[in-house]
């Protein structure tokens, strides 16, 4: 069995995300070392706050100043810190109940070992320099000795508040593409198409995804098709795509292989955009060190008859 | 209400199950490739071809594998041509049977096929579990599933609930069971280990499992038909918690409670509880929200810490459970599943055989 094939695969993505009007007061009260709760009408701060009570759904907005201090409600020592998270060397996540909170916020706790982390022990807010409207203006928390800290006062009105947040994410991952793909991918290094036929409608379906979608079953017997085959249908581009170097008009086309059931899709080369049609004959074009055909151009066969690819239509 | 009277609901059951022998990585198939040999052996066990299903539910999540609409390559397996009536849940398949359920219980189908399967082994499970946070105060500190784990289960030793032998009791016992269970992962004396994040060591978490698993639903005489002893669900609820951490008291379950109640668990005594805790603290939890005393066989196949494929290890619970009333070594027995952090979300299943 040929070696399975893996690659990297990251996937990232820039949510834009556009914020009500409580966490809009509590994110830009952040970049401005404010801490904000919101009051739910039976008289509870809630710390980070919410738009909607989360007991009775009712819409709440009446915004609270709360201390930098607080009390730790839980906690849970991380010895080896993870990317993205709050500190590189190894912290405390810890729930903190707000002085002036009734419930509590996560975030993480600088301290020298989990023996110096217990529940219920008094910590304050250690910002960020660099601030912009986020839950990670807080830096994290640190221990603090004594008291409730001072509020600043504030009413939670802000000059500048933020509309939305930009919240990143990367996530890696490694692309196996399994038994049937593999197989594909393996044999087009050698310039080969390959398909897999279904044990029970005999169709060959490329490339194979390993099962047969209307039998349910493994396609597991592999069939070399092409590399000759016939334009089932096609479509003319017109518009440039960002970074590709094909001009416009070109023919992007359903290709059948030879003894295949399925078609499969590429671009036609060496003949007029106008000129393409159902039923033409083409071969694929490979440019050195391609992975796939570049693209496909007329083979010079007469047309094939329009029987011999309805079904592929 | 008008006076007339409801009709009687008809009865539903699980009438087969089939898992993967579940493994930390699977990168030799492609996850059709994984699921189709469950599939195949669910429809064998009741002699019925995909074409005679009535509907078709799956549950899976695209953020495995790091690929959108990853489930419309899945239904390759099923045979999705000519159309079938299908669903799919972004979620534990444990919500797609309890979709299923209504859908049978509709009367617009007489069976069902259920679905799930998830690989973990693609990308990192714990970073990828932070994407399903609040992605304003939560996302962007990027707290692993252990990480939240571990403070709901610091809260319940500062209660005086647990502690950590008791915990690793948990874990001990869980892939002990496994051993009789020929899909686990991990099983019998697997190391305690190191702390992963405190109070929580290797133990006490589940394993980075890819799996697959499927189960048959049959209304009314068509179950009896396809099963000799059909597990009739007796009733499923499913409820959630407040998204903030916070806002919740973490040593407590009350949408597992909730969740029970309504599937009507406490009405009469279970002797098997199916519990997904993907973490030994959360058993001590469900344990006590659920009212599971020393009398109740808890996870005899081992549970979540045995083996954990994420999207499937909710369903794989009801499918244990039913399995126990298939073979006779259970009468009454209660399937759990759960979804988000700390027990957020939680569904129960309450699945019963015939009299004897
Ligand atoms: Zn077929």
């Amino acid at each position: 069995m040929p070696e399975v094939l893996k690659a990297p695969l990251v996937v990232a993505f820039p949510f834009t995300r556009s914020l009500g009007p409580v966490q809009s007061a509590f994110l830009t009260g952040l970049r401005e070392r404010v801490v904000l709760g919101v009051r739910t009408t039976d008289g509870r701060t809630l710390v980070p706050p919410v738009e909607y009570d989360p007991v009775t759904a009712e819409e709440i907005g009446e915004l609270v100043e709360v201390a930098p201090t607080g009390t730790v409600t839980t906690w849970a020592w991380n010895p080896a810190p993870r990317r993205g998270q709050p500190l590189a060397t190894p912290f405390a996540w810890v729930l903190v109940r707000l002085d002036g909170a009734d419930t509590a916020l996560l975030h993480a706790l600088d301290a020298p070992g989990p023996h110096s982390v217990h529940t219920g022990m008094r910590v304050r807010v250690r910002w960020a320099r660099e601030r912009t409207g986020a839950i990670t203006d807080i830096a994290c928390f640190e221990p603090h000795e004594g008291g409730p800290g001072r509020p600043t006062g504030h009413s939670g009105a802000f000059g500048n508040p933020l509309t939305a947040i930009v919240t990143p994410a990367r996530l890696d991952y490694t692309y196996t593409p399994g038994r049937a793909q593999s197989a594909y991918i393996n044999a087009l290094s050698e310039r080969r198409t390959v398909g897999e036929r279904c044990p029970s409608c005999h169709k060959v379906y490329v490339p194979p995804r390993g099962a047969c979608p209307t039998c349910g079953l493994a396609t597991a017997e592999r069939v070399e098709v092409g590399p000759r085959g016939t334009v089932t249908t096609f479509c003319i581009v017109n518009i440039k795509a960002k970074n590709l170097d094909i001009e416009v008009p070109y023919v992007y086309a359903h290709i059948a292989l030879d003894g295949a059931d399925l078609a499969l899709h590429a671009r036609i080369g060496g003949i007029p955009y106008d000129q393409v049609r159902m039923g033409l004959r083409v071969e694929p074009v490979w440019t050195e060190d391609a992975r796939y055909p570049d693209h496909y151009r007329p083979s010079g066969e007469p047309d094939a008859d329009y029987e011999t690819y309805r079904e592929l239509l | 209400m008008t006076g007339e009277e409801a009709p009687t609901p008809r009865d539903v059951a699980v009438v087969a199950f089939a898992q993967t022998e579940h493994r930390r990585s699977t990168e030799e198939s492609s996850e059709v490739e994984m699921l189709m040999p469950v599939l195949h052996e669910v429809l064998a066990r009741t002699g019925l071809k995909a074409a005679d299903i009535g509907f078709t539910c799956s549950g899976s999540s695209d953020y495995l594998a790091g690929r959108a609409f990853s489930f419309t390559l899945a239904l390759d397996g099923v045979g999705a041509w000519p159309p079938i009536s299908e669903s799919h849940v972004e979620a534990d398949g444990a919500w797609a049977l309890y979709e299923a359920w209504t859908k049978l219980l509709t009367t617009d189908a007489d069976t069902a096929l259920v679905y799930s399967y998830g690989t973990s082994s693609s990308g990192s499970i714990r970073d990828v579990l932070t994407r399903q946070l609040d992605p304003y105060y939560l996302a962007p500190l990027w707290p692993d599933a252990v990480a939240l784990a571990a403070l709901q289960a610091q809260a319940l030793v500062d209660a005086g609930d647990t502690d950590e032998t008791a915990l690793a009791a948990v874990g001990a016992r869980s892939r002990a069971d496994a051993t009789a269970n020929p899909h686990a992962q991990l099983t019998g004396n697997v190391p305690q280990g190191d702390y992963v994040v405190r109070p929580l060591r290797t133990g006490d978490c589940p394993p980075v499992s890819d799996g697959a698993a499927a189960v048959i639903l049959a209304a009314g005489e068509r179950a009896r038909e396809l099963c000799e002893r059909p597990a009739w669900i007796r009733g499923i609820d499913h409820r959630i918690e407040a998204h903030a951490l916070g806002v919740r008291d973490l040593t407590d379950s009350p949408s597992a409670r909730l969740a029970a109640e309504h599937a009507g668990a406490f009405e009469r005594p279970v002797d098997t509880a199916e519990l997904h805790a993907p973490f030994s603290s959360q058993e001590v939890i469900l344990r006590k929200a659920l009212r599971l005393d020393g009398s109740v066989r808890v996870n005899p196949s081992g549970g979540a810490l045995a083996a954990n494929p994420v999207m499937a290890a909710g369903l794989i619970r009801i499918g244990e459970a039913a399995a126990r009333i298939h073979s006779g070594e259970s009468d009454r027995a209660l399937a759990h599943a759960t979804s988000g952090p700390c027990l957020q979300q939680n569904l129960v299943a309450v699945l019963e055989g015939d009299p004897r």
